[in-house]
């Protein structure tokens, strides 16, 4: 059997008494799409803090291919190839989109430069290539505040695509778009993901498009995975329709 | 071209004490300080307020006396040097400290510093000359000695020449990742530290630079008045750094030194044809750039283009 991209071993947190991940047990392949699903409070989140070093688990590890990142710092983690795009965006909002992207690509490429501009021709040529393959190079000139909530989406995850990742952690990346959007933002999202051969773990609430994108599925509860499978298993399991989707 | 509005600024200060004499050693004052502001404005760029700024421009004060009295250094440019290199140690120093803190606490902790540094320069006087200071000698220019008045000529036109490659190299640091990223941790830490950026590391490289530029600053009002005190450690001395930043603007690095230029101008004609309300002249001047001019003095031409473009 090949080495997993991701492990995670009996991972355990607590806030307060509240435990937030009991247990944690996952994997992830190569090239791997894997939604999280899962109630309100389950976990999900934190579990994304874990494995990205915002969160140090109480006991348990994370391991990175063969390489144990469980004490590592958020920064330390996205340097080895785990990046993360955010439930909320995270943009640099002083900043035009294609500045916000040429910083990321400067962080992969040689960041610690004092005198060589940001905006050389290099880094430009890659940041409209990632935008056109998101569709955000008509936006690029344009400050995230000036976005649509979709469009900030799209943009804070080529902000994690421009560090060329393994691992892509992605927190409800279609919460808070139009139903009219999401579907389109998501096949974006996962024809430039495939594209570039990354894998990818996302939260996500929205059963359709758990169907659509996920090859496997994991269903948290209460800081463990209760299930897992294909997505077809999962959202026909009828504990997971009772308790996760709300369907009987 | 950016350079365009740098070469006017450098024109109209050059020009302006060949008719009017006095102000050259004005100006040489306003360009030092606003040379240590364009230090504090590089810190406002990512958020940070200093309030003890004063201590770096009182460190290359005294590492130029320093150098002068007790090692023997004569030369300008080796004392101005000695004044940025003490200072940019300092800057490593305490901003490894420093760099952790946010908001007042950032404020207050220099704030701190500096007046530790101002007891310190005030009380060892077998050291520093207690509250007398030190005398600075009249520098040597590459080995040619000059009397007082030459030698103000020659640190004049000299400052010029110092402004405009310290303008040239911030504008490119400012540019380069770094710089770009100062204002990035302004408006979003956590999104640094997800693409893998130490922001300590990028705030402590700023804080350097800016204790450097103010040790330079301080290196030459000391010698532009000859004699260094405690006072320029002083927290009024941080406050006014701070007011000439955000006077001039942050929005460009000339922004600090237009903003130094023009609050000397203001307190030197106020002070000497309205000396019983000059504090009043310079607050209403304040207020006025304030409300009228957010973005600051920098702002001004900017804003008079755009309203000309507008009106097309």
């Amino acid at each position: 059997m090949t080495q997993p991209l991701l492990k995670v071993s009996n991972l355990k947190v607590a806030f307060d008494g509240v435990t937030a991940a009991d247990g944690a047990n996952v994997t992830i392949a190569e090239n791997e799409f894997v939604a999280i699903i899962g109630p309100n409070g389950a976990g999900k989140t934190t579990f994304l803090n874990l494995c990205t070093g915002y969160v140090r688990p109480s006991a348990g590890d994370v391991f990175l291919r063969d390489r144990n990142i469980t004490r590592l710092t958020p920064r330390a983690i996205t340097r080895l190839g785990i990046a993360r795009a955010f439930q909320l965006p995270q943009l640099f909002t002083d900043h035009s989109i294609f500045d916000n992207v040429l910083l990321a690509i400067a962080a992969r490429r040689g960041f610690w430069q004092a005198l060589t501009p940001l905006d050389r021709d290099s880094y430009r040529e890659e940041a409209q290539q990632l935008l056109e393959l998101v569709g955000l190079a008509k936006v690029a000139a344009f400050r995230s505040t000036e976005l649509s909530e979709g469009m900030r989406k799209l943009a804070d995850i080529v902000l994690a695509m421009a560090l060329k990742p393994q691992l892509l952690l992605m927190d409800e990346p279609t919460s808070g778009v139009s139903s009219d959007e999401k579907f389109d933002i998501m096949e974006t999202i996962v024809r430039a993901l495939r594209a570039e051969k990354v894998a990818a773990l996302f939260v996500e609430h929205d059963m359709e498009i758990v169907r659509r994108y996920a090859d496997r599925v994991l269903v948290w509860n209460a800081g463990r995975v209760m299930a897992e499978g294909t997505p077809e298993d999962i959202l026909n399991d009828p504990y997971v329709r009772e308790n996760v989707v709300g369907v009987v | 071209m950016r350079i365009l509005p740098t070469l006017l600024f450098l024109a109209i200060v050059a020009a302006l004490p060949i008719a009017v004499p006095w102000l050259q050693f004005v100006f040489t004052l306003a360009l030092a300080h606003g040379l240590a502001a364009l230090g504090v404005a590089l810190l406002l760029r990512a958020g940070l307020i200093s309030l003890g700024h004063a201590t770096y421009y009182a460190l290359g004060a005294y590492a130029a006396a320093f150098l002068s009295r007790s090692v023997g250094v004569t030369d300008f440019f080796v004392l101005i040097a000695g004044g940025i290199l003490v200072a940019a140690a300092a800057g490593v120093l305490i901003g490894l400290f420093m760099v952790r803190y946010r908001s007042i606490f950032f404020g207050m902790l220099n704030l701190a510093v500096s007046m530790i540094l101002f007891a310190f320069l005030a009380k060892f006087y077998g050291l520093t000359g207690g509250t007398d200071g030190i005398r600075v000698s009249t520098p040597t220019v590459f080995g040619a000695a000059f009397d007082r008045k030459t030698f103000g000529d020659v640190l004049f036109y000299s400052l010029l020449v110092i402004i405009a490659l310290v303008t040239f190299g911030v504008t490119r640091y400012l540019r380069s990742p770094m710089g770009e990223a100062l204002s990035a941790v302004h408006t979003n830490e956590v999104r640094l530290e997800y693409l893998g950026i130490s922001v300590n590391r990028v705030l402590l490289s700023a804080y350097t630079l800016s204790a450097a530029l103010a040790g330079l600053g301080g290196a030459i009002g000391g010698i532009a008045i000859g004699h260094v005190v405690p006072e320029m450690a002083y927290w009024t001395g941080s406050g006014h750094l701070v007011l000439v930043a955000v006077l001039g603007g942050i929005g460009g690095v000339l922004g600090p030194l237009i903003g130094s230029v023009f609050l000397e101008l203001v307190h030197t004609l106020a002070a000497g044809y309205a000396s019983d309300v000059w504090n009043l002249i310079v607050g209403v001047t304040l207020l006025f750039v304030i409300f009228f001019l957010p973005q600051g003095l920098y702002g001004l031409p900017a804003r008079l283009f755009g309203r000309k473009e507008a009106a097309k």
